[in-house]
């Protein structure tokens, strides 16, 4: 077997990858009010800016009111954007600068199990952070329905999903300037053309085919009817799509950062 | 047996920019020694480790870490192992005793275990009382023992040291080279990458010198000494003034001289490094040259070791 064919080799993983993950959460905890502050107050306060602003120039979207429209996809990309900017920035301080994921491969510990806890680890947080947005949410009373419990779930996806996506990046960076290509290029894109501040069918139908396969897409189709009290349309495809992206996400990230670490 | 390791090669690259870094590597370290690796940068040292802890596949050949196959048990046999990587790789983000409580998770310890072990631990490191201190507070030298004592908190067989004193002022190194010894002394196996000498002579029960992936010399400090060099050196330096002749360096002596006076003699910069085993006719020739000046010692693991591997400068 090539050495470029062994780092293709499906993950060998172990229950240690859950003292990775816990390490990275008692480092979280020192921090945790600053961290959810700053995870929380980004998208809320566009949410409230743009909801109420825009809001009254929108009167109705898709017959709710902009704000309520606005919330779903709110919880959405501030999903992607925790789950992202952990594994992105975070991840590769610990890979790269500070040396921690070295200093845990001397332990009974695999390169697998660690990339395995970051992603884990960075959905986690993202999901965390989602909660409080959905919280947020809730309190200003944007969705009353008890199916907006079940975006939760939906959210720990969203951020498996582009913790995966993230992850290739750190793989590839030699630097963390690196990553304002990820940004600039996918991620805000993405965010615009998802259905996150406005309806895809407002996209012109070429744009609209192409939009509608970016993950994000996916996450507001099932979350937004969720705050919403409504059963989403194509629950299993858009689930299966979310799931899709992180596995094979999560195994080229994989390959690309054994090669990078077990030369 | 704590390492066993066969023919190991180890390639970097492909085809046309294939670089061998290991040519058929043969080591095996017997319970309770301590084996110092020594070698020029880029000699192997540092990728040997790796092997050795399973960190990379190797080309060729076979390693036993702790009587496990690697890397196929790697993982096994690491949790039998202590590692002190060259770089310092402390979580800047905890304390030391959360450094120690954390480290030992990986190792599927629980914290009830390790805790009650931790002034323990900190106090072989002589950083007894820093339990609640940031690593951005320590020193160079106070990280590296908490390193040391990181690698410790599996209770190790084997302990492998990659460079442990290099960096550090002479009042750390010696800490570190008591606590190896002591270590040794329990029982722990030790094997350490060094381009010190003096660290290999006074710390190895036996060492090899490696270079461009090959072991040049291995055995006892004192073996290896006395099956590779000539048992005494005479350092010559300063300025020559032969008779009626203009003055000049110890270079032109040694020219002129030394190939009579002694069995090899190197020139490195202004010195000659005269090898003989009997100095006498040297020094007697050497009292009546004014202006030079001399120095007259026994051989000892650097000679062997730029003997060896050369004196030019290594990058």
């Amino acid at each position: 077997m090539s050495l470029a064919t062994a780092h293709f080799s499906p993950p060998v993983l172990s229950l240690r990858l859950f003292a990775v993950w816990r390490r990275n959460f008692l480092v979280w905890r020192k921090l945790a009010l600053p961290s959810i502050v700053g995870n929380l107050a980004d998208p809320v306060i566009y949410m409230l800016g743009l909801g109420y602003g825009l809001g009254m120039l929108v009167p109705q979207v898709e017959g709710v009111s902009y704000i309520a429209f606005l919330a779903g996809g709110t919880l959405c990309y501030s999903t992607m954007n925790a789950a992202t900017f952990e594994v992105l920035y975070s991840g590769f301080s610990r890979m790269h600068v500070q040396k921690t994921w070295e200093a845990i491969m001397n332990a009974p510990i695999a390169l697998d199990d660690i990339v395995a806890a970051e992603l884990v680890w960075a959905a986690s947080k993202s999901c965390l952070a989602g909660v409080a947005i959905l919280a947020v949410i809730a309190a200003f009373g944007f969705t009353a329905s008890p199916l907006a419990l079940a975006a939760i779930p939906v959210v720990f996806l969203t951020g498996l999903c582009f913790a995966a996506l993230g992850l290739i990046m750190t793989a590839l960076a030699p630097s963390y300037d690196f990553f304002m290509y990820y940004f600039t290029l996918f991620i805000t894109p993405m965010t615009l053309l998802s259905g996150v501040f406005f309806p895809q069918s407002q996209l012109p139908e070429t744009v609209r085919s192409i939009a509608e396969l970016l993950p994000l897409s996916h996450a507001v189709s099932l979350v937004r009817p969720l705050l919403l009290g409504q059963m989403p349309a194509q629950i299993g495809l858009h689930l299966a799509v979310l799931a899709a992206f992180t596995i094979v996400a999560f195994w080229l990230a994989l390959a690309l950062t054994r090669r990078r670490l077990l030369k | 047996m704590p390492l066993e390791i066969a023919g190991l090669v180890k390639r970097f690259g492909e085809g046309a920019e294939a670089k061998d870094v290991l040519r058929g590597l043969d080591l095996s370290l017997r319970p309770g020694e301590c084996f110092a690796l020594l070698g020029p940068n880029g000699a192997g040292k540092t990728t040997t480790l790796r092997c050795a802890l399973g960190l990379t596949a190797p080309t060729a050949g076979s390693i036993r870490l702790c009587g496990l196959p690697v890397p196929e048990q790697a993982r096994e046999a690491r949790a039998r192992v202590g590692v002190v990587p060259q770089i310092d790789s402390l979580d800047p983000d905890f304390t030391c005793a959360e450094n120690l409580i954390v480290f030992a998770g990986y190792f599927g310890i629980r914290e009830s275990e390790i805790r009650p072990r931790i002034p323990e631990l900190l106090a072989f490191a002589g950083l007894e009382g820093k339990d609640k201190a940031r690593i951005q507070s320590l020193s160079g030298g106070m990280k590296r023992r908490l390193t040391l004592a990181r690698a410790l908190v599996n209770k190790p067989q084997l302990l492998l040291l990659d460079e442990p004193t290099t960096g550090l002022d002479p009042q750390a190194r010696h800490l570190i080279w008591e606590r190896l010894r002591r270590l040794t002394a329990e029982g722990t196996t030790i094997l350490l990458t060094t381009h010190f000498m003096d660290e290999a002579e006074r710390l190895a029960d036996r060492l090899a010198i490696l270079d461009n992936g090959r072991m040049l010399a291995q055995g006892s400090p004192r073996e290896v000494i006395a099956a590779h060099i000539e048992p005494q050196v005479v350092e010559v330096f300063g300025d020559w003034k032969p008779g009626g002749q203009p003055d000049s360096g110890a270079a032109a002596w040694a020219a002129a001289h030394a190939g009579a006076l002694s069995r090899r003699c190197e020139i490195s910069g202004e010195t000659a490094f005269c090898y003989t085993d009997d100095a006498a006719p040297l020094l007697a020739h050497l009292a009546h040259q004014p202006g030079l000046r001399s120095l007259h010692r026994p051989a000892n693991l650097e000679d062997v070791f730029l003997k060896l591997t050369g004196r030019e400068l290594r990058d």
